[in-house]
C-alpha cells in the first residue's frame, strides 16, 4: 500500500459524505454566527439565514465540515476518524461561543453538539466583503487538502484511504464515479426493456451484460450453441423463445446480433460446424427469429427476403435498409448543363461530385450548407431532386425527339420531366396518375422546369387504351409495395403482409396489360414498353412480366443498363421465361440506391391473343401480316416461343411440331 | 377546353404586353409550329396545335393540365398571370429589373423590392411599368410592376419599394397546391 503518512499530520473523516452534508448547516453555522445581533442589522440580509454560507460557498462547507468533523485538536490538523467525527458534534455554538441559533429557531432546531476550534475561529471574520473571506478559506483549505488530496467526498472511501498515495486516491475517485454512473445505466437500461417488446426496439447503445452473457461470447467463438431445446422450441412468445439465461432477463439486442453472427458461421459451413442432432430448419428457424427482432421487420416479410436472398447478402441488404441513401440531384438539360449547375452550388456552399459515368446528367450531394430543395437554382427549374434509380427506367425507354409517349403513373413527375428534356420539348407527352393530389405536385414540376410539351390527366391507368391508345412509348412505374425503398419508408418493414402484395401484383398485372395495348407495334421508332417497380419482390416483378409474356404478343428486349443484376428466370416453384435475365434489378446494398427493378419488353403484334387454355398453342391470334416484320429483328433467342412459333405452325414440319409440343410440355410441368 | 372568347383574349394579350409589348406575335408565331391559348377550367393554357389534337381527346373531367398555364381569370372576369408563364415573358422582356444576391432571398419570399436591393434597371422604364425581375446571373426570378420611374429610381432613398412583386418562382414552393 506504500508509505504510512504522519498519522498526526492527518485527519480523520466523519461519517459520510451525506451524513456530513446534512450536518453542514449547523456546523457553518456555528462557524459565523457572531454573537447576537451581529448579523440582524439591513445591510445583512440573508446573511442570518442557517445555511446560506452552505449555499454560497460550498468548497468552504466542505472544508469546514472537514475541520469541525476533527473536532478539537491541534492547531491547523485534525485527524479524522469514522468515530471521532460522529463523536465531536457541533454544539451549536456561534463564532464566539455562544450556544444555540441566534435567530428565531433555537426553540425547535437543537443543533448538533460540536467542539469549536478557537484557532480557526479567527479567520472568520465576516463582511460584506466576501472575496477577502473567500481567499483566507481557500487558503484553509489547501492547507487542508494538501493532506487529504481532496478525497474528502468520496462516499464510502474513508478510513480505509489513509494509508493510500495521491494517486492512488485519485484512481479510485474515478473509479467510484464510473461505477456510479453504470449502475445507474444498466439500471434505465432494464426498466426500457422490461417495457418494450423486443419486436418494437430499434438498435439502442450495446451494453454486455455481465455474467452468463459474457459465458455466451466465449461459448460463441468456440462453438455456436443453439439455445436448450424447450427454449428453442416454444415459438408463441418472443421474448420466452430468445433469453438464454432465466426468462425474467429481457433480451439484449448485443446478444441477439452476437448470435445472428454466430449462427451465420454455421450455416456457412454447415457439415463442419453444426451441433449434432439439430437440423439446419432450426438454424434457420432461429436466425429469422433474431433477424426480425433485431431489425424490426415482421416474420413474413423477412421470410419473403431469406427466399430472395443468400444468407451473406441479406446481412448487407438489411444493414443497407437502414441508412439512407445519399441525395443526388438531375440537372435540367432544358435550361442549363450539368457543368454550369454544378459550379453555381459549389458557390452556394454544396458538395457535390457526377453520379457515375453511367449517367451525364446526374449529381450526388455529399452535404450542403443549404437546403437543396430550395435554392434559386432549384426554384429556377434548373435541377430536380430525383433518386438515382428513378434514372434508370427512362434511359432504358430512350424516347426519341417527336414521339408519343403515356406516363401511366407520373407522379411526382421526375421521370415525366426526364423524358422530356430527352426529347427536347419536341413531340408529345401524356402524363397520368390516378391520384389527383399528387398530380399537383407533377404540374408543379413541369411547370418549374420548363416542360412545354406534357398533358396531365387524371384516369385510372387501366382505361387505357379506351381514353387514348396508339403511343409509340409507354412508362409504367407500377404502384408497388415500397420493398426496395425501406430506407426512405421504415414502416414497410412491418405493414407489408401477403394480401398486400397479391393486391398489389393484381394491380400490376392489369396495368401492364393496359400499358401494351397502348402501344402501336407499327410505330417506325417504337413500340416499347418500360415496366419498373420500387419493389425486390418477385411476385411483383418477374411474375408480372411473366404473365404479360403469356398474355400479350411482347417480347423482353435488353434495358440498355450494362449494371445491375439479372432478373430471376426461377424462383422456389416458379419457371419464367428465360428473356427475364435481360431484365435488371437494382439493389441498395450493391449499387447505393433504391431497390429497382425494370424491363423493357417490345411489343411485335397489335393484335391481342385470345384467351385460351396453356397448353394448346395459339391457333388464331397474330396477324400473320404483322410478324414478319418484327420477326426479322435481331436477338432471335429473344422471341417468344408459343406466340411466335404458332404463327408458323403450319409450315412447320410435323416432326418438329411434335418436338416442339414436348418442350412445351417439359417447361411447364406443374401447369395441369 | 375551350378556345378564348373575343373579350378574353383581349385581357390576355393586353396583360402579356404588359411585359413583352408587342413580341405577343412571337409568341403564337414560333418556327417549330403554331400554338395557342385555350381555356380549361378558368384557367389560360399555352400549347402547341399538335398537343391540342392529344389534349381533346383526353376526357375533360379527366384533363388537369394541357400544355403551360399562364394564368387565370378570377371570378369577376379579370386575367391575373402567374408564374408559370415567366418562362415566355423572360425572352421576350421589354423592361427588366436585376436584383442583388443580397435580396434575392427576400425577392422570392414574396416582398417587394427595395432600392437598397437594386442592382440594374431598364433605362426608360415608366412608372407601374410590368417589368420581369433577374438576379445578377441572368436568371428569372418573377416579374413585377416599377413603383418609379428609373429616374425617379435614382433619387429615391434605400428603403423605398420600387419594384411590387407580383410573381415569383418561390411559389413552385410556397404556393404549389395552388398553381393547379
Amino acid at each position: 500500500m506504500g508509505r504510512k503518512l504522519d498519522p498526526t499530520r492527518k485527519e480523520k473523516r466523519g461519517p459520510g459524505r451525506k451524513a456530513r452534508k446534512q450536518r453542514g448547516a449547523e456546523v457553518e453555522l456555528a462557524r459565523f454566527l457572531p454573537p447576537a445581533g451581529r448579523f440582524g442589522g439591513p445591510g445583512c440580509a440573508g446573511l442570518a439565514e442557517p445555511g446560506w454560507a452552505d449555499r454560497r460557498f460550498p468548497s468552504r462547507s466542505r472544508a469546514a465540515k472537514r475541520r469541525l468533523g476533527a473536532g478539537s485538536g491541534p492547531a491547523g490538523r485534525r485527524p479524522l476518524g469514522a468515530g471521532g467525527g460522529g463523536g465531536r458534534e457541533l454544539t451549536g455554538q456561534t463564532a464566539r461561543g455562544q450556544s444555540g441559533f441566534s435567530d428565531s429557531n433555537s426553540k425547535w432546531l437543537a443543533p448538533a453538539k460540536a467542539k469549536k476550534t478557537q484557532s480557526k475561529g479567527n479567520h472568520v471574520e465576516l463582511s460584506s466583503d466576501g472575496e477577502v473571506e473567500e481567499s483566507s478559506w481557500e487558503m484553509e483549505e489547501e492547507e487542508d487538502g494538501s493532506s487529504e488530496e481532496m478525497v474528502d467526498d468520496y462516499g464510502a472511501s474513508s478510513s480505509e484511504e489513509e494509508e493510500l498515495l495521491p494517486i492512488e486516491k485519485a484512481a479510485l475517485k474515478q473509479k467510484s464515479d464510473r461505477e456510479g454512473l453504470s449502475e445507474d445505466d444498466s439500471e434505465e437500461e432494464e426498466e426500457e426493456e422490461e417495457e418494450a417488446e423486443e419486436a418494437t426496439k430499434q438498435k439502442m447503445g450495446q451494453k454486455e451484460e455481465a455474467g452468463p452473457d459474457l459465458q455466451l461470447n466465449l461459448d460463441i467463438d468456440e462453438q455456436f450453441k443453439l439455445p436448450t431445446k424447450s427454449l428453442c422450441a416454444s415459438s408463441v412468445a418472443i421474448g420466452d423463445s430468445l433469453t438464454v439465461s432465466p426468462p425474467a432477463e429481457p433480451p439484449d439486442l448485443h446478444v441477439i446480433h452476437q448470435r445472428i453472427q454466430g449462427n451465420m458461421e454455421v450455416l456457412q459451413d454447415f457439415a463442419m460446424k453444426r451441433e449434432e442432432g439439430r437440423t439446419r430448419q432450426e438454424y434457420l428457424a432461429l436466425l429469422r427469429r433474431d433477424m426480425a427482432a433485431y431489425y424490426s421487420y415482421s416474420d413474413f416479410l423477412l421470410s419473403k427476403l431469406m427466399d430472395i436472398f443468400p444468407l451473406p447478402e441479406l446481412i448487407n441488404f438489411l444493414e443497407a435498409n437502414e441508412v439512407p441513401r445519399p441525395v443526388t440531384i438531375r440537372t435540367n438539360t432544358l435550361k442549363t448543363r450539368r457543368r454550369d449547375l454544378a459550379q453555381a452550388l459549389i458557390n452556394r456552399g454544396v458538395n457535390l461530385d457526377p453520379l457515375g459515368k453511367w449517367s451525364k446528367t446526374g449529381l450526388v450531394i455529399y452535404d450542403s450548407s443549404v437546403p437543396i430543395g430550395a435554392t434559386p437554382e432549384y426554384l429556377a427549374g434548373h435541377y430536380m431532386l430525383q433518386g438515382a434509380s428513378s434514372l434508370l427506367p427512362v434511359m432504358a425507354l430512350a424516347p426519341q425527339e417527336n414521339e408519343r409517349i403515356l406516363d401511366m403513373c407520373c407522379a411526382p413527375g421526375g421521370k415525366t420531366s426526364y423524358i422530356a428534356q430527352l426529347m427536347k420539348n419536341t413531340g408529345m407527352i401524356l402524363a397520368n396518375d390516378s391520384n389527383a393530389e399528387r398530380l399537383r405536385s407533377v404540374v408543379g414540376n413541369l411547370h418549374r422546369l420548363g416542360v412545354t410539351n406534357a398533358v396531365v390527366s387524371n384516369c385510372d391507368g387501366r382505361q387505357f387504351p379506351k381514353v387514348l391508345g396508339g403511343f409509340d412509348r409507354v412508362l409504367l412505374d407500377a404502384p408497388c409495395s415500397g420493398t426496395g425503398v425501406i430506407s426512405k419508408d421504415p414502416a414497410v418493414k412491418t405493414n407489408k403482409d401477403e394480401k398486400d402484395i397479391l393486391r398489389c401484383a393484381h394491380l400490376q398485372k392489369e396495368l401492364i396489360l393496359s400499358a401494351i395495348d397502348s402501344v402501336n407495334a407499327a410505330s417506325e421508332t417504337g413500340g416499347y414498353i418500360v415496366y419498373c417497380t420500387c419493389s425486390v419482390m418477385v411476385e411483383e416483378n418477374e411474375w408480372v412480366v411473366d404473365y404479360a409474356l403469356k398474355k400479350r404478343n411482347v417480347r423482353l428486349v435488353a434495358t440498355g443498363l450494362d449494371f445491375g443484376k439479372e432478373g430471376f428466370t426461377r424462383f422456389k416453384d416458379r419457371r419464367f421465361h428465360p428473356s427475364l435475365k435481360s431484365a435488371r434489378r437494382f439493389y441498395p446494398h450493391t449499387h447505393n440506391m433504391d431497390g429497382f427493378f425494370i424491363a423493357k419488353l417490345k411489343k411485335f403484334s397489335n393484335a391481342i391473343p385470345q384467351a385460351q387454355k396453356d397448353e394448346e398453342p395459339a391457333a388464331e391470334a397474330a396477324a400473320p401480316s404483322t410478324v414478319p416484320d418484327t420477326v426479322t429483328e435481331p436477338s432471335p433467342k429473344k422471341k417468344k416461343l408459343e406466340r411466335s412459333k404458332a404463327d408458323k405452325e403450319q409450315k412447320l414440319p410435323q416432326p418438329a411440331l411434335k418436338k416442339k409440343r414436348s418442350l412445351q410440355a417439359q417447361r411447364r410441368p406443374l401447369k395441369a | 377546353m375551350r378556345p378564348l372568347t373575343e373579350a378574353e383574349t383581349r385581357a390576355v394579350f393586353e396583360k402579356l404586353g404588359k411585359y413583352i409589348g408587342e413580341n405577343i406575335q412571337l409568341l403564337v408565331d414560333r418556327p417549330d409550329g403554331t400554338y395557342c391559348f385555350r381555356l380549361h377550367r378558368d384557367r389560360v393554357y399555352y400549347l402547341s396545335e399538335k398537343l391540342l389534337k392529344l389534349a381533346a381527346s383526353v376526357p375533360r373531367d379527366s384533363l388537369v393540365a394541357p400544355g403551360t398555364c399562364f394564368g387565370k381569370f378570377t371570378k369577376s372576369q379579370k386575367f391575373r398571370l402567374s408564374v408559370t408563364a415567366l418562362d415566355f415573358l423572360a425572352p421576350y422582356a421589354k423592361y427588366k429589373v436585376w436584383v442583388k444576391p443580397g435580396s434575392e432571398q427576400s425577392f422570392l419570399y414574396g416582398n417587394h423590392v427595395l432600392k437598397s436591393g437594386l442592382g440594374r434597371i431598364t433605362e426608360s422604364t415608366a412608372q407601374y411599368q410590368g417589368v420581369v425581375v433577374y438576379s445578377m446571373a441572368d436568371v428569372p426570378l418573377g416579374f413585377g410592376v416599377a413603383a418609379k420611374s428609373t429616374q425617379e429610381c435614382r433619387k429615391v432613398d434605400p428603403l423605398a419599394i420600387v419594384v411590387f412583386h407580383q410573381a415569383d418562382v418561390g411559389e413552385y414552393v410556397r404556393n404549389e397546391d395552388t398553381l393547379t
